[in-house]
């Protein structure tokens, strides 16, 4: 069958950055995000919030917020939980993790500030705010567990008393013989890195218009989300609704990257309140609300030892995470899979041996924390690129020679990580190679010297990675989550002659519907135009996973291909009674079936006409199928990995501690790249994400467990005028797991930036001896490794 | 993350929103270019009752070159002191000062008045007033008065303003042909409000610079005037010497907060002294 | 409007039409384009004039819709990204950033688009830096920027090549 595909030739879409036919609707302002939806008789809700870290609720009077103007329900923990079954955010393959059930809003006490308690619909938005403010709820303050290093000690504020202590998650990777790798080791290093509690912005904030109809017993969501089909059976399950008279809609969305994954208490009290008051429900979050809900990430410390002997080879690698993941962990896909991913993922572009890797996770009064972008990744590449720069001071190497001595080499594969992870076919000593020639790394460190002397301080940081795409049924649903990791097309050719393909991942502006129609159309022999792409509704796609976890080219765009290829067989059947000519003589090209090599044919217009209109001149024994749906799955790996490299350029200013990035570099191995120029438009975004949680995003807490900054004044994400210019370049290693060959490229940038720049503030401030190993590298982090304050 | 409810009033004269200020008292607020009011009272953590919105009382938004001063109306937007050349020639601190004040959207709304009446310790216009002795014009029923920057800003978010008063202009005295003036300021990204900020004046004598002003923003309740530190560079050559002399002599006492600790700031006020200063003899 | 009213007339020009409106006096402007007018280009995102997602041009100057109140508006001529987009004042920008690829979710793009009008209004040839500076105050957490950056600058070099029209 790959006989047919031709990715190289002239006529095909793919690998060619074609521009997004949907771009141009949002560059009008017609898009349509949840807030946009107008319904009729739509209510608007609110929610009172726990203003403390834990207390508990001693009573709630809602007898003023009832009264006042345009005030249509005020509604209780209590009340919600008549309508909503409560849930538990654990997967049963992390063998040992626990968590209480938790309902939408909190019954008796309060696990963190901002935690919903009380629900108010009204006819606006603000008399909904107004009436909140009505609300009456008498707390008894209770102690709150928050610093994680102190979650365990004996003594400390249990959250939930029925488990006896504050332990989400434990698990413990040995290979063995890490101590005697130590032991005889010409060069040890050791550090204790921190990473800081960041979350997600994203710039819609978190959106579900529910909309209940009391006579056919179903429920129409307007979801902010990616992962339709996920939403639809937990509303039905805990809102005991028929899963199939469920339907989740997810328009154009404003922006996701795992924050809109997760099941929030807001957002299914707006679900039950549709059910309640039989109309529908729209909440939106305003920015405070997103900052005291919205999951945050990371949130990790690290102790962290490398072995290595006097030639610089890596002998062993020993890691100790803590990660304090608020009171719950998140519904359905948990709170401890970042954890598990730093194990998992730390040192694994390296050909060491022995490994150790402890990971805790720990419930705290804080925020909930769960899966954000490139989850894991950025705390694994970080720590593990930092030990490997130290170990490479240690022992006088170039950083760049580090790596190359102890990168696994191209031709080692297939093979397994000291962690256990499966690699298929990666390419780090091609992606570095590439990534030093475009950096021009010798200039640039001739060029550091020279302006050292000159007293410009800076840092040059390499981070060699490994990113988990394409994740198979070994990511969530063995662990008994609903969630698919199979995805499905369905294609059709209309009487128009156009190609519908609806597909099961979603489109969140990563280009997804682009790349679906390139792939359709270069498989069916077709103009990109001719092609259209229905995502994002359950009554309209086949059963699917969404998109996450780099998984929509890899896993969507095969299951795509493979739509194709089964439609253009079934549309070459029907040429050939048409043309009186057998199907193997047929192809599609240029939107015409053609005898091979010639331009004799017909149009699949005129095929589709025949079909629809005038089936009459088709033979009688012969039905023509002109809609295919086709399924695809991972199978052989539990993740096809991808790997890449960064470069950073830094400069600081030992004087203010202030980091100035002035170029990053990428090379990035994401296999077959369908649409070159969307791969590396995932990429810049997803460094400069990866750069704000570097640099200077942060939730603070203070010790009372409020955070400090939930405005956009205060909490700080990247904006124009600080960012780099981003050079990006492709290795291409498709995987033979599937015929498309793709793998993602979403978390790569997010995943290896912050590990790059760490690398480069370091080797910038290696001038003074001096070094940091905490994130975000502010003006405080750095003037205090350099002993100026 | 709406406002709560308030009433709201236009008036189209400077004595009809003294009297509405007059009737609300307390419960009433000034709505000049709303950058920062209105952004508050989506947060609602303002709740006036009554908002009186001074944008189309006449007068209030000149820039005016005087005998002795420069007139700068409270309606003044900070685009337009961008963009004044009158600013420019005579107040080229102020000029520089506001580019810096956050985005070009913010600055085509937000007001000169509105910055110092709402007395932000970390905004930059406050600063300059003190820095180049600038007098804040304030208009009551009971007639106008003048007040001193220094005594005008009195603590976080707190003026010398009175219940019923309008800031209706400021005055900054002519600077003479020697006078020098420089402005820095630390930021984590462009247009954020600074870790710590300098706007510093002084007269160059010769080598030596005179009546030197240095007022730091950011690193307390309210601008402040770094007296020692200016007393050492008093009269004399700006040197490395004298600097850290000066720096030495810095008698601030930021606090930390989410931004930055007390410490960092300390030493950025000393960083930021020298620089500015050295600019400021050039 | 000289007594306090909770409750307002107003009437403004939007996107070149005449609009009357009664509106509550705590209404923001965005409020209003977005709920009374439905013009839902107009995007919010922080509510706080942090964000810049609801840019939008009040007397030919670009301002944040979050941070004026609709009675404000009073006698204003107000242009949003759908006005701006029909009457083709922005075709060339936006031509630029569907090219570069300058938009992922498209959230913040109205409110990008319009600074950037500006910036090239106010400055027909800025510097790659100038750019970066000028909308610093508008939020995107998709592109990294840079793509935004290319878009308006290959907007300012093309107008460059072409000379004065």
């Amino acid at each position: 069958m790959s006989g047919e595909l031709d990715f190289e030739g002239p006529a095909s879409y793919v690998g060619r950055s074609v521009s997004r036919p949907n771009a141009r609707r949002l560059a009008e302002g017609r898009g349509q995000y949840v807030d946009d939806i107008v319904l009729p008789r739509m209510l608007h809700v609110a929610f009172v919030r726990s203003p403390h870290a834990h207390a508990r609720i001693l009573s709630i009077d809602t007898s003023r917020a009832e009264r006042m103007p345009g005030v249509r329900r005020v509604a209780t923990g209590a009340d919600i939980a008549r309508i909503c079954k409560p849930y538990v955010g654990v997967l049963t393959h992390l063998a040992g993790m626990r968590s209480p059930p938790q309902h939408p809003l909190a019954l008796e006490v309060a696990r963190w500030q901002g935690e919903p308690v009380v629900a108010v619909a009204a006819e606006s938005r603000a008399e909904a705010e107004d009436a909140c403010e009505a609300v009456e709820i008498a707390w008894q303050e209770l102690p709150a567990a928050l610093d994680a290093e102190r979650a365990l000690e004996p003594g400390a504020t249990v959250i939930h008393a029925e488990f006896g202590d504050n332990l989400c998650f434990r698990r413990v990777v040995d290979t063995g013989g890490v101590d005697e790798a130590f032991a005889g080791a010409a060069a040890v290093v050791e550090d204790t890195l921190s990473f800081g509690r960041h979350t997600g912005v994203t710039l819609e904030p978190r959106s579900m218009l529910a909309d209940y109809n009391a006579a056919e017993e179903s429920l129409t969501a307007y979801h902010s989300g990616q992962s339709p089909h996920m939403m639809q059976a937990i509303l039905a399950s805990r809102l005991g609704l028929d899963e199939h008279r469920v339907r989740i809609v997810c328009r154009d969305v404003g922006g996701s990257f795992g924050i809109k994954i997760h099941i929030y208490g807001d957002e299914m009290a707006a679900c039950a309140l549709s059910i309640m008051l039989r109309r529908p429900v729209k909440f939106v979050a305003d920015r405070h609300e997103s900052f005291l809900s919205d999951i945050h990430a990371r949130d990790h410390r690290v102790r962290a030892r490398l072995a290595a002997d006097r030639e610089g080879n890596v002998l062993a690698l020993e890691i100790d995470d803590l990660t304090g993941v608020g009171p719950y962990s998140m519904y359905p896909r948990s709170s401890a899979v970042e954890c598990n991913q730093v194990l998992g993922l730390t040192g694994g572009p390296y050909r060491h041996k022995r490994y150790r890797a402890t990971g805790t996770v720990v419930f705290q009064n804080k925020n909930p924390m769960s899966q954000y972008r490139a989850v894991g990744h950025p705390i694994a590449t970080a720590v593990a690129e930092h030990m490997i720069d130290r170990a490479a001071r240690a022992l006088a190497l170039d950083p760049a020679d580090m790596r190359r001595r102890n990168l696994i080499p191209d031709d080692a594969y297939p093979c397994q990580s000291p962690s256990g992870m499966r690699f298929e076919q990666l390419s780090h000593h091609a992606c570095l190679e590439k990534l030093v020639a475009l950096m021009d790394y010798p200039r640039l460190r001739a060029g550091q010297a020279a302006l050292r002397a000159q007293g410009v301080h800076r840092g040059i940081g390499l981070a060699s990675f490994i990113e988990v795409t394409n994740p198979s049924p070994m990511f969530y649903g063995v662990g008994g989550a609903r969630i698919a990791a199979q995805d499905g097309c369905t294609m059709r050719l209309d009487a128009s002659g156009a190609i519908i393909a609806a597909t099961g991942v979603t489109e969140q502006g990563q280009g997804t519907e682009t790349m679906i129609a390139q792939i359709a159309a270069t498989v069916l022999g077709v103009q990109m135009s001719c092609v259209k792409v229905l995502t994002g509704d359950t009554d309209k796609v086949p059963y699917g996973g969404g998109t996450w976890a780099s998984r929509a080219a890899g896993i969507g765009g095969e299951a795509v291909l493979q739509a194709g290829l089964a439609l253009k067989k079934n549309i070459l059947e029907v040429g050939a009674r048409i043309l009186k000519t057998d199907a193997g003589s047929l192809d599609i090209a240029d939107g015409r079936v053609v005898k091979r090599g010639t331009s004799e044919g017909l149009s699949l217009t005129e095929l589709a006409r025949i079909v629809y209109y005038r089936g009459n001149e088709l033979p009688a024994d012969f039905q023509p199928e002109l809609v295919v749906t086709r399924h695809y799955r991972v199978k052989d790996y539990p993740f096809v990995f991808t790997n890449g490299a960064q470069g950073c350029l830094a400069e600081i200013d030992p004087e203010t501690g202030f980091v100035r990035v002035l170029k990053m570099w990428c090379v990035d191995d994401c296999g077959r790249v369908i649409n070159p120029k969307l791969v590396e438009e995932q990429i810049r975004g997803g460094i400069v994400q990866g750069l704000g949680g570097a640099l200077t995003e942060h939730c603070r807490y203070d010790e009372r467990g409020q955070l400090l900054n939930c405005t956009m004044a205060d909490y700080l994400v990247p904006m124009a005028g600080e960012m780099p210019d981003i050079e990006v370049a492709h290795i291409q290693t498709p995987t033979r797991t599937s015929l498309l060959g793709a793998k993602g490229a979403g978390e790569a940038g997010t995943g290896g930036a912050p590990g790059a720049l760490m690398n480069a503030v370091n080797d910038a401030l290696a001038a003074f001896g001096a070094r940091v190993t905490s994130q975000p590298i502010t003006p405080d982090v750095v003037l205090a490794a350099l002993g100026k304050i | 993350m709406k406002a709560p409810r308030f009433a709201y009033a236009r008036p189209a004269t400077l004595e009809g929103a003294l009297a509405l200020l007059a009737a609300h008292g307390e419960e009433a607020r000034v709505l000049a270019g709303g950058q920062s009011l209105v952004a508050m009272l989506n947060l609602r953590v303002a709740a006036p009752r009554v908002l009186v919105d001074i944008n189309r009382v006449p007068g209030l938004g000149e820039v005016a070159l005087g005998e002795s001063c420069v007139r700068i109306g409270a309606l003044a937007r900070h685009a337009e002191l961008e963009r004044s050349e009158l600013v420019a020639r005579h107040l080229p601190l102020l000029a520089r000062a506001v580019r810096h004040i956050a985005h070009p959207a913010i600055r085509n709304r937000g007001t000169f008045g509105g910055s110092c009446a709402l007395a932000d310790p970390a905004a930059e216009l406050p600063a300059c007033a003190l820095a180049l002795g600038a007098k804040l014009v304030l208009r009551g029923a009971r007639g106008e008065r003048r007040v001193a920057a220094g005594e005008f800003f009195r603590g976080l978010y707190e003026t010398a303003l009175e219940a019923g008063e309008l800031l209706v202009a400021a005055e900054f005295p002519l600077p003479g042909p020697a006078s020098a003036s420089a402005f820095g300021e630390l930021a984590r990204r462009h247009g954020d409000y600074a870790l710590v900020g300098l706007a510093a004046y002084a007269q160059r004598d010769g080598p030596a610079l005179r009546d030197v002003r240095l007022a730091f923003f950011g690193v307390a309740d309210r601008p402040v005037l770094a007296a020692r530190a200016a007393a050492v560079l008093e009269g004399r050559r700006v040197d490395e010497a004298t600097l850290a002399r000066a720096v030495a002599a810095l008698d601030l006492e930021p606090r930390g907060d989410l931004h930055a600790s007390a410490a960092t700031r300390r030493r950025l006020a000393g960083v930021l002294l020298e620089r500015v200063v050295k600019e400021l003899a050039q | 409007m000289n007594d306090a009213q909770e409750a307002l007339d107003i009437e403004l020009e939007v996107n070149g039409e005449h609009v009357r409106r009664r509106v509550e006096a705590r209404r923001s402007l965005a409020d209003f384009l977005r709920q009374d007018l439905g013009l839902t280009g107009t995007h919010l995102g922080c509510e706080h004039g942090a964000c810049g997602a609801c840019t939008v041009r009040v007397d030919g100057a670009i301002a944040r819709s979050c941070l004026m109140l609709a009675v404000q508006a009073d006698g204003a001529r107000i242009e949003t990204i759908e006005g701006l987009s029909d009457a083709g004042a922005i075709a060339e920008l936006q031509n630029a950033f569907v090219l570069a690829n300058a938009l992922q979710c498209g959230y913040c793009t109205p409110g990008m688009l319009i600074a950037a009008q500006a910036l090239l209004e106010a400055d027909p040839q800025p510097s790659r830096d100038r750019i970066r500076e000028f909308l610093a105050g508008n939020y995107c957490r998709c592109t990294g920027y840079q793509s935004i950056v290319d878009a308006v600058a290959s907007v300012a070099a093309h107008r460059a090549a072409r000379g004065p029209r």
